[in-house]
C-alpha cells in the first residue's frame, strides 16, 4: 500500500455532451459528487441518465467538457493503475487464460518482481474462489466465473479506487446474489472505495453505503439516499426491500417530472 | 478411426471410378490415363529425384515469397486499420490489387527481372500482400472496443497494447488472412511456373506444362496429385496448430483436428 494512499473521488460541475453530426446529446449536466474513502457507491438511473458516461469520466476514459474530476486531490487527466474498471462479462481477453487474465494488470506495473506479480495473482485467484480455475479458459468458465475473474483481475494491481459498470446485468439471479455476498465480503476485508454503477435499485441498496439516483436527459443527480442496513446484507429481507421501494417510487417521479 | 475408414473408404471410391471410366468410356490413355499410370510415373519420378527436386524449388520460392508478402501485408494492414486516411489510400489500393488475378503480375514482372527467381518472388508477393492487408486490417478493426479499454485502464498503451492486445484479439481473423495469402500464393506461383520458364529452377508448375508439351498426361496428373498433397500437408502444418490453439481459447468450433 502507498503511503498517504487513501481513494477519494471528486466530481465538480461536470458537463459532457455527445456530439454527432445529426443530434448532441447531453449526457450530463453540472453534477458534483463527492466520495469519501473506502466508500462503497452506487449510480442508479434509467438508460440515459449518463451514470455509465460518469463512470468513464471518473476512469479517465473520457475527458468531460466542462468541470473537472480529483482523485486524491490530483486532477483526472487520463486512465490511471489507481482506478480500476470492472466490466460486463465480455472483457475478459480469451487468448490467455484465467491466470494470464489476472496477471494483465500486475504485469504493467514496474514496481513489483516476476515472483510478487505471481503471487499477488494467486492470492486474488484465491479471494474469488477460482484458484482450481487457474489454467482454464474463459469460454470454459460460467458467466459467474467470468466476472469473478474480472473482479480479480481489477483487485489484482491493488487499485484504491474500484470502477465497477453494470457489473451483474448480464447474470441469473441466483449467482448474481451469491456475487453480492462475495462482493460485500471482499469489500470489507479490503476496503476498496467502490463505485457502481446499475439499473437495478434493489442491488444498489443491498451494495451501497450511498445510492445516487441519476435522472436522465440531461444527465443529473436528482437525489442521494444513505443506506444504513446492518451489514452484510441480503437482498431479501423486507427492510431492503422497503428501502428499494422507496427509492424506486422517487426514481419514477423524477421519469415523470422529466417526461420521459 | 471411425473417421480415418471414412476417408479411406472416400478416396478408394474416387480412384475405383476413375479406373472404371478409363475401362467403361474407351478414351484414349493420352487424354485420361488410368490411375496406375499416374502411379508408376509417381513412383519413377519420386525415385530419379525430379519430383523432389521440382518440390523444393517450387517450396523455396513459395515459401520466401510468402513470408515477405505476409510480412509485408501485416504490417501496412496493422498501419491501414489506425487511421482513416491510410484506410482511404493504402486500404483502397490493397483492396483494388486483390481483385487482380496475381497471374497479371507475370508479363510485369518479365520485364522488369527477366527470367529470373526475382521474378517468381515478385509475383507470389504481390499476390500475396492484398489479401493480408484486408485481412490484417478489418481484423484489427472488428476488435470489441471493450478491449482496448480495460488495456487503457490497465496502463497498456502504444506498442504493449498492438503487441499484448490488438494482435492477439485480432488472431482469429489474422490467421484467416494468413490461410487466404497462402493459398493466393500457391496459385500466383504455378500460373508463373506454367507460363515462364526459369532458367535457374525447374518448379512443379514447369513439370506440369512439360508434361502437356510431351503429351504425358501421367504426368500432368501425377504433378497435380503432387500439387494437391503438398496444399494439404502446408495446411495441416502451418495453419491447423494455430486453428487448434484458437479453438481451446476462444471456444469456437470443434476441438482437435
Amino acid at each position: 500500500m502507498t503511503e498517504g494512499a487513501t481513494g477519494t473521488l471528486e466530481v465538480e460541475a461536470v458537463s459532457k455532451w455527445f456530439r454527432t453530426p445529426r443530434a448532441s446529446v447531453h449526457a450530463l449536466d453540472r453534477v458534483s459528487l463527492s466520495v469519501r474513502e473506502g466508500e462503497f457507491i452506487c449510480l442508479v438511473g434509467p438508460s440515459g441518465c449518463g451514470k455509465s458516461t460518469l463512470l468513464d469520466i471518473v476512469a479517465g476514459l473520457t475527458l468531460p467538457d466542462e468541470g473537472e474530476v480529483f482523485a486524491d486531490g490530483q486532477r483526472i487527466e487520463g486512465p490511471g493503475r489507481h482506478r480500476l474498471v470492472m466490466f460486463q462479462e465480455s472483457a475478459l481477453f480469451p487468448w490467455l487464460d484465467v491466470f494470464g487474465n489476472v496477471m494483465f494488470g500486475l504485469a504493467r506495473d514496474p514496481s513489483l518482481t516476476r515472483a510478487q506479480r505471481r503471487d499477488i495473482a494467486e492470492r486474488h485467484l484465491e479471494l474469488v474462489g477460482l484458484s482450481k480455475f487457474k489454467r482454464a479458459y474463459t469460454h470454459e468458465l460460467s458467466g459467474g466465473m467470468k466476472q469473478r475473474v474480472a473482479l480479480a483481475r481489477s483487485l489484482a494491481p491493488d487499485p484504491r479506487v474500484l470502477l465497477m459498470d453494470e457489473p451483474f446485468a448480464a447474470l441469473d439471479a441466483l449467482t448474481r446474489e451469491q456475487l453480492y455476498s462475495d462482493l460485500q465480503e471482499i469489500w470489507q476485508r479490503r476496503r476498496k472505495t467502490i463505485v457502481l454503477v446499475t439499473h437495478n435499485v434493489r442491488e444498489a441498496v443491498c451494495l451501497g453505503d450511498r445510492v445516487v439516483l441519476m435522472s436522465p436527459t440531461p444527465g443529473r443527480i436528482r437525489d442521494e439516499f444513505l443506506i444504513d442496513l446492518p451489514r452484510p446484507r441480503d437482498i431479501n429481507t423486507p427492510e431492503l426491500a422497503l428501502m428499494a421501494q422507496h427509492i424506486t417510487a422517487s426514481l419514477k417521479d423524477g421519469l415523470v417530472a422529466a417526461g420521459a | 478411426m471411425k473417421r480415418a475408414l471414412v476417408v479411406t473408404a472416400f478416396f478408394a471410391g474416387l480412384l475405383l471410378l476413375w479406373k472404371a471410366a478409363t475401362l467403361l468410356m474407351g478414351w484414349s490413355p493420352l487424354l485420361l490415363p488410368p490411375p496406375e499410370a499416374v502411379a508408376r510415373y509417381l513412383w519413377g519420378a519420386l525415385w530419379d529425384g525430379t519430383l523432389v527436386a521440382a518440390s523444393m524449388v517450387t517450396l523455396k520460392r513459395l515459401l520466401i515469397g510468402y513470408f515477405i508478402g505476409v510480412v509485408i501485408g501485416m504490417s501496412l494492414g496493422l498501419l491501414v486499420s489506425t487511421s482513416s486516411l491510410f484506410e482511404d489510400t493504402i486500404g483502397a489500393l490493397a483492396l483494388g490489387l486483390q481483385t487482380l488475378p496475381s497471374v497479371c503480375w507475370v508479363p510485369l514482372a518479365l520485364l522488369w527481372f527477366g527470367q529470373t527467381e526475382g521474378a517468381m518472388l515478385f509475383v507470389v508477393i504481390m499476390g500475396t500482400v492484398g489479401s493480408v492487408v484486408i485481412a490484417t486490417d478489418t481484423g484489427t478493426r472488428s476488435i470489441p472496443p471493450i478491449y482496448a479499454r480495460v488495456a487503457r485502464t490497465m496502463g497498456s498503451e502504444g506498442y504493449d497494447k498492438w503487441t499484448r492486445v490488438i494482435i492477439p484479439a485480432a488472431l482469429p481473423f489474422l490467421v484467416t488472412g494468413m490461410k487466404q495469402g497462402w493459398a493466393f500464393a500457391w496459385r500466383s506461383l504455378m500460373a508463373a511456373e506454367v507460363y515462364v520458364t526459369i532458367l535457374t529452377g525447374f518448379g512443379l508448375g514447369h513439370l506440369l506444362e512439360y508434361g502437356r508439351e510431351l503429351s504425358a498426361m501421367d504426368q500432368v496428373i501425377g504433378v497435380m496429385v503432387v500439387i494437391v498433397v503438398i496444399g494439404l500437408v502446408t495446411d495441416k502444418c502451418l495453419f491447423a496448430p494455430w486453428e487448434r490453439f484458437m479453438h481451446r481459447r476462444w471456444g469456437t468450433g470443434a476441438t482437435g483436428a
